[in-house]
């Protein structure tokens, strides 16, 4: 045990370990740029239907299948499946394969939180608004998406916190980022690299999580009602809702 | 790396010829796939039931279970092989352990919840029949939080077959040896038929517990189809309303 620690300290003392693009810093601002830009994406794909479905109350069973698939289909399997179709339609290794089944991963938690959250805005609010003659797209904009913010936010951080750690899988269908020195570390002899980047990983993870906890913080500064989200946990405990 | 693109785009996706000549290794990984997945599952489930009965017992002591358990299932599967490396090395152990980990979360959540569901007035019937309060947990609590229990069962089950396929590289894996090998030596045959077949576990155990679900608890197909934590709460609050009534 203490060789391995050694070889770490080793590694993180030479030069390798921050220049370059096998350098922690480039392998780390892969990992980030990756993840961002696949959460993004399901974002962008998850959240308008979601608003639109919660807001007409259909699509419960919908919703229930997105999560349900969402979580018997490993990542894992997605990636390598998709990366033979990625090489025969010339989207090449890595960053295809990795990114498009990140999407996959990420949509899930999005869309049922989202839906969950516009569909459960507090009747009373509801009524106020109809009230106050606001009109369909004005109840979405002014009372639905504001009440499903901190509910919203929560999909989000879920997602981004998974992306995260599934990105590390990229590495095996060659997109190079912190995942890259855990692969080709298992199978050589020094562990330092691989150790080292393991911890950057987790790192990461937390770091990630706690970005989303403070914006949620920020955003929403009244407070999340409990009952709601105790729903959502139930139906998708996926990731470390503090 | 370059090469492995030009070799993987060239040759047909799948060769059938070389499924037929592999089904030894198909029923092989299969049942090492199914192994390390319920001993998983089992040894977490023990655990997990462990720290709900204390969490039910002494309140406090659930907030840091609870984060201890979120904490583990926030690290990424690879890098945790990776840290477990120098205490256990490659191998089983190493999988084993990563596996049952992930577990805890899932299972502690739902058996709590489960227990947290059963209607005050039950136990307080309960003790009122003299039920001394160990006994009242095995004999009515437990039994009346099967439904949240069973469906933290499924989920974990689910999430470990999926990270079953990821121990392929600390040597194990089931499903996941054919997708290391196909990664490997540049062949794209065992990378489909890998992922294919732990999709297709992963699928079938969920629909398994569905049913397992439906044997177990028939009384609680109420709510909405296939959400068990909902069809949970309905299950309850129709309870509460008939009492009440």
């Amino acid at each position: 045990m203490p060789d391995i620690v050694r070889d770490m300290w080793d590694y993180l003392t030479s030069d390798a370990a921050w220049t370059g693009n096998r350098g922690l810093p480039a392998l780390t601002w892969a990992h980030v740029k990756l993840s961002l830009v696949a959460v993004v994406v399901a974002g962008v794909l998850a959240i308008p239907p979601a608003v639109v479905l919660g807001h007409v109350r259909r699509g419960a069973l919908l919703a229930v299948s997105v999560v349900n698939l969402g979580r018997a289909i490993p990542t894992f399997a997605i990636i390598v499946l998709i990366f033979p179709f990625s090489l025969r339609w010339g989207f090449g290794l890595g960053y295809w394969p990795t990114l498009i089944a990140l999407v996959f991963l990420s949509i899930p938690p999005i869309f049922i939180n989202t839906y969950t959250g516009v569909r459960e805005a507090p009747a009373d609010a509801l009524e106020a608004a109809r009230g106050m003659g606001m009109r369909g797209h004005q109840i979405v904009r002014e009372v639905e998406v504001p009440v499903a913010w901190p509910l919203i936010i929560t999909g989000l951080r879920i997602s981004a916190v998974q992306v995260v750690a599934t990105a590390t899988l990229g590495a095996l269908v060659g997109y190079r980022n912190l995942g890259t020195p855990i692969v080709q570390g298992f199978t050589q002899t020094n562990k330092g690299p691989l150790l080292a980047a393991a911890i950057a990983v987790v790192l990461l993870a937390l770091l990630t999580d706690a970005v989303f906890a403070w914006a949620e913080r920020r955003l929403v500064p009244w407070r999340r009602p409990a009952g709601r989200q105790a729903d959502v946990t139930i139906t998708a405990p996926q990731a470390a809702t503090a | 790396m370059s090469g492995l693109g030009r070799v993987l785009a060239a040759e047909p996706l799948v060769d059938w010829s070389w499924v037929g000549d592999h089904t030894d290794d198909i029923w092989a990984n299969f049942w090492e796939h199914l192994q390390l997945t319920a001993l998983a599952v089992g040894i977490g489930f023990v655990i997990a039931l462990a720290m709900a009965l204390i969490a039910v017992r002494w309140r406090a002591a659930y907030g840091p279970l609870a984060a201890f358990c979120a904490a583990l299932y926030s690290v990424p599967s690879l890098a945790l092989f990776a840290i477990l490396l120098p205490f256990v090395g490659l191998g089983f152990d190493n999988a084993l352990i990563a596996l049952t980990g992930y577990t805890l979360l899932i299972l502690l959540r739902n058996i709590v919840t489960g227990l947290d569901g059963v209607p005050p007035a039950v136990r307080e019937a309960a003790d009122g029949m003299g039920y001394e309060r160990w006994r009242r947990v095995l004999r009515v609590d437990l039994p009346l939080a099967t439904p949240g229990i069973v469906a933290g069962l499924r989920i974990a089950t689910v999430t470990a077959i999926g990270l079953v396929t990821v121990t392929a590289l600390v040597g194990e894996g089931g499903f996941g040896r054919f997708i290391n090998d196909g990664l490997s030596r540049q062949f794209s045959t065992p990378i489909v038929l890998g992922a294919v077949l732990s999709v297709a576990l992963a699928i079938a155990c969920d629909v398994m517990f569905v049913l397992l679900e439906r044997l177990l608890v028939p009384w609680a197909r109420v709510g909405a189809p296939g959400d068990p934590g909902r069809r949970h709460l309905v299950r309850w609050s129709w309870h509460r309303r008939t009492a009440d009534a």
